[in-house]
């Protein structure tokens, strides 16, 4: 292990934290904008709206996001003359607009399936109970079911976030330097991959392992009641050994 | 969109595609192949009495699950590479440039990248398989090695099939990442195709297809199995 080369390497994979993190969080926040009504759709009793959903979401999740990624960036290459008629050209030629773009279309994917899960589980007697007060169908979703939906949904959700921070390394095949992208020109430039690699790897299991006791932590403050279970858990489990 | 590009003969890229493809359901194959040895001996190591062996099992699982395929595959491409050139050079004296055996590799990292979700889906399968069995097991006198042929394996077995569809489905998925190293799968045949031609979306839509369609098939596959194997289970 060449030390001198990590201290030198660590700043410079440091500064592609924030890209990262930016490419995650942003294609985060839209994928969840757009799974949500996607959710809705997939649940509806119409069953052509919910073949449609269902078939956007069967699609993103049976195709690698590096073909979707790629699809999106060269792709559009080939109809420069149509988006440039249609004053789109800056968005995709610029690599950042692009890779959000695939992002968010894969996350809003899985995502709806999480969601759409979350839904069907809601306790019907909740919603019974809604009725009976007399709620209208939106005031319903808003005050009940989407509550609690979103309460199940963490789990699953917290995943989905983690497979997302990895996901953006996909970003550094169409020039974006985020962390992998830094790592592999530092490698292809220093022939040190092992070093490299156990910052760039340290950096993401740090983001990975702040994430997931988030979204633990998250999930206690959402579930109160589960609290006192989940200490009774710990001590039987200990019990056990 | 000129779609005599996708073609056969001289003229299409049908071909290229196509062995693309096949090169795909190669690496994909051996990569979960190797991903159920690597999980089964992980899940054996996770559920032992010896806390060595559990921590092993942690660290291989978080590590390769929260670290991006991508990093792991430069990993070992670069690593690699260094690695058999000096091996190279120490016993045979060679000097020039080696090659890094890029479907090696491609085995190797989504190989590896499968068996930390394998160990997962492995583990919880034999730990879904009732206590009963194996105390029946041992009351009529088979040994280990016999028991574990008989009654462990077989069953865990089919609790794991669901999940090890899904583990199916990252791999061949993942494998579109070894493209970045050269390995002419379906991703690399249509870079090619949309380099010489200046039409990437026809080629990069063609790939989009073609996964599409593995994808789907392998899912009916998957399904089909699942039907097979729970054939003689009471329904509840």
């Amino acid at each position: 292990m060449d030390f001198d080369l990590m201290r030198e390497a660590f700043p410079k994979i440091i500064a592609a934290v924030p890209t990262t993190l930016a490419l995650a969080a942003i294609s985060l926040c839209l994928g969840f904008a757009l799974a949500v009504p996607l959710a809705l759709m997939r649940v509806s009793k119409n069953r052509s709206i919910s073949a449609i959903a269902y078939g956007y979401v069967y699609i993103i999740r049976s195709t690698p996001l590096l073909v979707q990624m790629f699809l999106i960036y060269y792709g559009s290459g080939q109809f420069r003359a149509f988006f440039e008629a249609a004053g789109l050209w800056t968005f995709f030629r610029d690599a950042w607009f692009c890779a959000i773009l695939a992002l968010t279309l894969s996350t809003a994917a899985y995502s709806t399936e999480i969601i759409r899960g979350a839904i069907q589980a809601v306790p019907l007697g909740q919603i019974e109970a809604a009725r009976a007060v007399g709620m209208s169908g939106f005031l319903q979703f808003r005050r009940i079911v989407f509550p609690i939906a979103m309460r199940l949904a963490l789990p699953a959700y917290g995943n989905e976030i983690i497979l997302m921070v990895k996901s953006t390394s996909l970003a550094s095949t169409i020039t974006i330097l985020e962390v992998t992208g830094v790592a592999k020109q530092i490698i292809s430039n220093t022939y040190r991959p092992v070093e490299i690699f156990v910052i760039a790897g340290a950096i993401y299991l740090s983001i990975n392992f702040i994430v997931s006791r988030s979204v633990t932590l998250i999930e206690l403050w959402l579930n109160p009641h589960r609290r006192a279970e989940r200490g009774v858990r710990t001590v039987s489990a200990a019990a056990g050994h | 969109m000129d779609l005599t590009l996708l073609g056969w003969g001289d003229a299409g890229w049908a071909d290229e595609l196509t062995r693309g493809a096949i090169m795909t359901i190669v690496v994909a194959t051996c990569a979960f192949a190797l991903g159920i040895l690597i999980g089964s001996v992980f899940a054996a190591a996770k559920l032992s009495r010896f806390w060595s062996l559990k921590l092993l099992g942690d660290v291989y699982t978080t590590v390769v699950r929260g670290v991006p395929e991508l990093l792991i595959i430069f990993l070992v491409f670069f690593g690699g590479g260094a690695l058999l050139r000096s091996i190279a050079n120490s016993l045979f004296g060679f000097e020039g440039y080696i090659e890094p055996p890029v479907f090696a590799i491609g085995v190797l990292c989504i190989g590896v990248s499968a068996g930390a979700y394998s160990t997962e889906v492995i583990r919880a399968a034999v730990l879904a398989i009732p206590k009963g069995q194996i105390e029946a097991a041992k009351a009529v006198g088979m040994a280990p090695a016999l028991r574990l042929r008989r009654i462990l394996i077989p069953q865990a077995a089919r609790y794991a099939l669901p999940g090890m569809g899904n583990v199916w489905q990252y791999t061949l998925k993942d494998t579109s990442l070894i493209s970045v190293v050269g390995l002419v799968e379906i991703m690399r045949a249509a870079a090619v195709g949309a380099g010489s031609t200046k039409e990437p979306f026809t080629f990069y839509l063609a790939a989009f297809v073609l996964f599409l369609v593995l994808t789907s098939l392998s899912n009916r596959g998957f399904i089909r199995a699942e039907q097979w194997a729970n054939r003689g289970v009471r329904s509840q």
